[in-house]
């Protein structure tokens, strides 16, 4: 998959897998193509070469509708819930259900149902399904973008930075939201800046860096460490999964490079 | 839902979990400690201990959210619909705009017994006030998008020149019903060609809605004064001036037939169907109605080609209730009729608002008109009283809006 913005090549032969049922998280320094590979894979922006393939069949993604009609939904950082209405509404925007269809008049107390059930079954406890959006906390908003992909979602969910904006608390209900719906069968794409959330919550780790996959771990044999080396290219490694002495950190610039062969898939 | 009260801004409500207080480091409850635990997790932190420590801590924490969510639901279950209803009362807007009108209408009668609110009176004052109203209805429409129309009396003007221009040279004052449908179906055709194409510049070119409609408002009077040549056209035939602005059925106007029955129908399509639903996403977050699939901008065109319409249908009643054009009785109705609709209730940021509180907010500035002149104080001081009303009104908004984002 590659991308160029004018002469900035955003993406040069990024690869990315995710398997079914799985939590992987998405990371890379500022810059390195996260959020570019999300909105292709989302659909937002069109690669300029390479395929996406799913369930090994190659698709073109020409717009997030195309996405989500392949069960791909997105979570984007500023949330896109509309702060005047409900939960119930914001869950349902764009896929009303009516009372009246012919002269589309909403069913609006099947909404508020379909709604209460489905934060019921994601544990989200909300005060009011029929309370304007705005009136809710960050992590009650958040809890309604993630319930409405999860509701519309067969496949993927893409979730940008779900927890930046977060209190500790919150962060931890939104952490265990992103399992509850893993759990149900979905798989969830998580970019984060957060190692310890990424380790806490994700199955697998892929790391982007300028533009390319360097590195793929198991969350479960990996350590923060790791992690920011691969970022920084510190830490060439993938295989060889050597114990980081505690000193490497973001900025570091300890060079590494002696360690292992070079990671990743490139295309 | 922790009792029903109103919206508490800026605090997490209505989840009786423990660990909800402040995590202190060293307090007991498993919740605090590990989000004790994620927060000291910088880069450089020992990570794998951070990590561990999360994980033992985790089904502790995890059954304690169930549990509380488990309540949330039992409580929702609960919340009546009496107290929803309560709450909504004491935060919407219109409730307020209700109130006002009450008190106004109060201290006229007081000051006034027997003379203010007589049937008549308020008859008078509800067909003053039908076009008005009518306008509003649109006006409401758009200002929800976080829109404006300046165009509204231009646009009444120009669909009360094309008809009584129709009906001119088809029989005049003798035209029948079928002459005086056609016109009216060109009037309101052309008014909300007018209207859309407004939208149009607006969702597609760009153009501020403020820029875009007051281009719309000088040119509607423009050709309307061209058209006519800047004399008002004459009577129009018997139905418009006899039975739509002069005319009652059960001893009802039918200017406030017609302005009341639209205001309903209108008032049912915004809370009750989808193309209502779309105008409170798109002014309260277009992007969002986007990326959920809205069709933004044909929508926003329509809106402004509804508001056109409805110029166009008050430009009919203004027509039979002056018994001909009105070429310079409207240029400010586009302020009285945006006055009336922030006055109801409606945020000019869009999203907020109700034909509820247009309806009475339309009626303020009019009641308050009747009963200084009963009163026998200079009228004058109506339009000061609604100017410091106005402005209230949006700084109150505008502060309900900032408690709103800090709460974020």
């Amino acid at each position: 998959m590659t991308k160029h913005y004018g002469r900035v090549l955003a993406l040069d032969g990024a690869e990315f897998t995710v398997y079914p049922g799985e939590v992987v998280a998405l990371i890379g320094d500022n810059g390195a193509g996260k959020s570019t590979l999300v909105k292709t894979l989302s659909g937002t922006i069109r690669p300029d070469s390479g395929e996406i393939l799913i369930e090994g069949k190659p698709v073109r993604l020409a717009s997030p509708l195309d996405a989500r009609r392949h069960g791909i939904e997105t979570v984007y950082q500023d949330l896109a819930l509309a702060p005047d209405l409900d939960a119930a509404a914001n869950l349902h925007l764009g896929r009303e259900l009516y009372l009246i269809p012919f002269l589309r008049v909403l069913n609006r107390a099947a909404m508020r149902e379909r709604a209460v059930a489905a934060f019921g079954e994601l544990g989200v406890s909300l005060p009011d399904v029929t309370a304007p959006v705005a009136t809710l906390s960050g992590g009650q908003r958040q809890s309604v973008a993630v319930a409405r992909a999860a509701l519309y979602a067969s496949k993927v969910i893409f979730m940008d930075e779900p927890t930046a904006a977060l209190g500790v608390l919150q962060r931890e209900r939104v952490l265990d939201l992103i399992r509850r719906v893993r759990d149900r069968g979905i798989s969830v794409v998580l970019i984060s800046h957060n190692m310890p959330e990424v380790l806490a919550v994700a199955d697998r780790v892929e790391v982007l860096r300028m533009g390319r996959r360097v590195a793929v771990f198991t969350a479960a044999q990996v350590s923060v460490e790791q992690l920011v080396g691969a970022m920084t290219g510190a830490l060439e490694v993938t295989a060889a999964l050597k114990t980081a002495s505690a000193d490497v950190d973001n900025g570091a610039g300890v060079s590494r490079s002696g360690d292992a062969g070079t990671a990743g898939g490139t295309s | 839902m922790t009792g029903g009260g109103p919206d508490t801004p800026g605090i997490t409500g209505a989840q009786p979990d423990p660990s909800q207080a402040p995590a202190q480091p060293g307090s007991a409850t498993g919740g605090s400690t590990a989000s004790a635990a994620t927060a000291t997790s910088g880069p450089a932190e020992p990570a794998t201990a951070v990590v561990s420590a999360e994980a033992t801590l985790r089904t502790d924490s995890r059954a304690q959210e169930e549990r509380a969510a488990a309540q949330d639901r039992a409580e929702l279950r609960r919340a009546s619909l009496g107290r929803r209803l309560l709450r909504r009362t004491i935060t919407a807007n219109e409730s307020w705009t209700i109130l006002a009108l009450i008190v106004i209408m109060a201290f006229f009668t007081i000051k006034a017994p027997g003379t203010f609110l007589t049937t008549n009176d308020l008859s008078l004052i509800a067909q003053n006030a039908s076009p008005l109203l009518v306008m509003a209805i649109g006006q409401t429409f758009v200002i929800l998008t976080a829109g404006i129309d300046l165009s509204v009396g231009s646009v009444l003007v120009l669909s009360s020149v094309i008809a009584d221009e129709y009906y001119q040279h088809h029989g005049a004052g003798s035209g029948g019903w079928l002459t005086v449908i056609i016109g009216m179906v060109i009037a309101i055709a052309v008014t909300a060609a007018w209207g859309g194409m407004q939208g149009f510049l607006v969702a597609k070119a760009k153009i501020p809605p403020l820029i875009s409609t007051l281009g719309g408002f000088g040119a509607a009077l423009g050709i309307s004064y061209l058209i006519t040549g800047g004399v008002d056209l004459g009577s129009p035939p018997g139905p418009v001036k006899n039975t739509i602005g002069a005319g009652s059925v059960a001893g009802v106007s039918w200017l406030i037939v017609i302005s009341f029955v639209a205001t309903l129908v209108f008032g049912l399509i915004l809370s009750y169907t989808r193309f209502g639903r779309y105008t409170y996403a798109i002014g309260s977050n277009p992007e969002a109605g986007r990326r959920a699939g809205i069709a933004v901008d044909r929508h926003l065109i329509k809106v402004y080609a509804l508001a056109g319409a409805l110029s166009g249908l008050a430009g009919i009643m203004s027509l039979g209730f002056n018994d001909g054009t009105t070429l310079t009785g409207h240029t400010t109705d586009n302020l009285t009729v945006i006055t009336g609709v922030v006055l109801g209730g409606a945020s000019l940021f869009g999203g907020r608002g109700s034909m509820l509180g247009t309806f009475i907010g339309i009626f303020i500035p009019q009641v308050l008109n009747s009963g200084l002149v009963i009163l026998g104080v200079n009228v004058d001081w109506q339009q000061v009283a609604i100017g410091v009303v106005l402005v209230g009104a949006v700084y109150l908004d505008q502060f309900r809006l900032r408690l709103r984002d800090r709460a974020g």
